[in-house]
């Protein structure tokens, strides 16, 4: 027991300032996370419970049902459908973003006059509401009295009923999105631009590299760490959009632009099934966990070996 | 493309510049100026075109061919829109929402980085954890369960349904938690021995150092605030609850395909001001967008 004396001398005093600490550390930081819990990781967990019952919202009732919602959705090739339309909405929105954006970015990284200008012009869309954004482009495909009949006027060809046609209403959702997003790819591309070192454009030339030489082997692969966590966060972005679709074509026509946002939306709110809407957004979920895992995976890397 | 560059930094003197200008490198510039014209055209047009039908006649909206210039100008859209839709009100909650909503955020982030980034705590890494996990789950998957909690809470069609289920914040406190860890040392430390508490340090010591951050994520709140969609769509029921974003699609739903320069009007009241907050703080705000996407 002696030996402890002094230290416990020692130790009161410092453990009662560093509690007062922790209190301190709890009422700051408190707020954020108990708001955190109650709506974010509490709607996650109820979410599952939710994908697992029988629910229109009004009934007391909430008959557990198991599986069953998740058998009934994934044996649903609707269901399977609006997958393959989330992907393909996606895969064409990110892909037209990254090489747009890296095309934009290459011109606006010239010793342009007004360059900035140009890339204030580029990323203007980015912070504009996208539900308004949407109702502008609505009037812009008025397939009589809209902006792209009379371009397309031009070359003598006649606007398609954009947001009717059940062909052309994904591109319609996709042109707009493009738009609206393309800004933020060409800030992001132009920070990568940055940092690739200039000794290597040095050194390629010294090798006798030419334009095209050096852009292919010092560009792209100085920039492809950039091109990767652009493409993740565009892919984040696309899987979360919603305003865009449910302002320009409400999810149709017939379901034809209705990806798993808009389903669990729908769902939710307009066909009030509980239980269905629990299994998209777990689905949904998963599958972006699964993508910010890569991402986060990718940033470790990027921040451990340079 | 990169030729133009090299050149650029060879010839140092700007006067000599033009005059040593080969032809080639003049046909890149000159390529690159058409280059630059096409994309701000393309992707200002649908701007410019949403400006041009606001100050059109309706029945010049409906006739063809289309024109690209307003033949006889007119604002009458403008008090057309403030009157087909009660803008005024939608202005007052835009800015009710957006601004508590925006501060909570920004309060609740300062609090938070100040204790991540200088209060003891066991297990801190934890804790910073799980609020960094917050960001892994989107909004949208919680509008069903959220909105339950809401009802239960009595908020459904107020201002606290609106901004509360929002209030909390990751991105931002990550940000600032940044920049209140490169506050130099000596500074606090010179502010402890003079005695000063924890909320002195808070507000008259890091605040001012980190001022560009913040003011930077405050503007990102503000921006996506003003911004939001989904969560007001769900949540407020009556046309006096509605934001303008909202207030903006009942408009196009309503008025739409028979009055679409009342519609571009409507728009209008949103998009200017935050193209006008855009122009005024466009560093802080592509900063605070892009901050974390690129080390270096």
């Amino acid at each position: 027991m002696a030996t402890y004396t002094p230290h416990q001398d020692y130790h009161p005093k410092t453990s009662r300032r560093e509690h007062r600490e922790w209190l301190l550390f709890v009422l700051f930081i408190g707020p954020n996370l108990f708001l955190f819990s109650v709506f974010t990781y509490w709607p996650l967990l109820y979410n599952a419970y939710l994908s697992m019952v029988r629910w229109d919202f009004l009934r007391p009732a909430m008959p557990f049902v198991g599986l069953q919602n998740y058998i009934s959705a994934f044996s649903d090739p609707q269901f399977w459908n609006i997958i393959w339309q989330t992907a393909t909405f996606t895969v064409w929105s990110v892909g037209l973003t990254l090489i747009i954006g890296l095309m934009l970015a290459l011109l606006l990284n010239q010793p342009l006059q007004f360059r900035n200008t140009a890339r204030a012009v580029v990323f203007a869309p980015v912070v504009i509401s996208g539900a308004v954004v949407a109702v502008v482009w609505s009037y812009i495909f008025d397939p009589r009295y809209g902006l792209i009949d009379q371009l397309l006027g031009f070359f003598g060809l006649d606007s398609p009923n954009w947001l009717i046609d059940s062909f052309w209403a994904m591109p319609a959702v996709i042109i707009v999105y493009v738009w609206k997003n393309i800004g933020y790819a060409v800030v992001i591309y132009l920070a990568g631009l940055q940092n690739i070192p200039r000794e290597l454009y040095d050194a390629a030339r010294v090798d006798g590299a030419g334009a095209w030489d050096r852009f292919w082997h010092v560009t792209l692969p100085g920039l492809s760490p950039v091109a990767f966590f652009l493409s993740v966060t565009s892919i984040l972005t696309c899987f979360q959009s919603f305003d865009i679709i449910r302002v320009l074509t409400n999810g149709g026509p017939a379901s034809a632009t209705t990806t798993l946002v808009f389903h669990l939306y729908e769902l939710g709110f307009v066909s009030y099934d509980a239980g269905k809407a629990g299994v998209v957004a777990i689905v949904l979920f998963l599958i972006m966990l699964a993508l910010t895992m890569i991402q986060i995976r990718y940033v470790e890397r990027q921040v451990t070996y340079g | 493309m990169d030729v133009t560059n090299e050149i650029e930094q060879r010839m140092a003197p700007a006067a000599t510049r033009r005059q040593s200008l080969p032809f080639s490198l003049l046909a890149w510039r000159i390529a690159g100026y058409v280059a630059m014209l096409f994309v701000v055209l393309v992707i200002g047009l649908p701007v410019y075109w949403t400006v041009m039908s606001a100050f059109k006649e309706t029945r010049e909206i409906y006739s063809l061919p289309v024109t690209w210039w307003p033949a006889n100008p007119t604002l009458a859209n403008f008090p057309a829109a403030w009157q087909a839709a009660p803008f005024g009100r939608y202005y007052l909650n835009s800015f009710i929402t957006t601004f508590l909503g925006a501060a909570a955020e920004v309060i609740l982030a300062l609090f938070s980085a100040y204790a991540l980034a200088y209060l003891r705590f066991p297990r801190k890494d934890l804790v910073f954890l799980l609020l960094l996990a917050a960001l892994m789950v989107p909004v949208e998957i919680t509008i069903v369960p959220n909105y339950l909690t809401v009802a239960r809470l009595g908020w459904i069609n107020t201002y606290q349904g609106i901004i509360i289920p929002g209030a909390a914040i990751a991105y931002g406190t990550f940000l600032l938690r940044q920049a209140f860890l490169s506050v130099p040392r000596e500074i606090l430390e010179a502010a402890k021995v003079d005695g000063a508490g924890h909320l002195r340090i808070l507000f008259s010591v890091v605040m001012p150092i980190a001022q560009p951050a913040i003011v930077t994520m405050a503007l990102l709140s503000i921006v996506s605030k003003w911004n939001d969609f989904l969560w007001p769509l769900i949540v407020t029921n009556t046309t006096d609850m509605r934001t303008l974003p909202i207030g903006v699609f009942w408009l196009r739903n309503s008025e739409g395909l028979s009055n679409w320069g009342v519609v571009m009007a409507g728009s209008l009241f949103l998009i200017v001001p935050v193209l006008i907050a855009f122009l005024l703080a466009q560093r802080a705000i592509v900063e605070g967008m892009t901050a974390g996407a690129v080390k270096g």
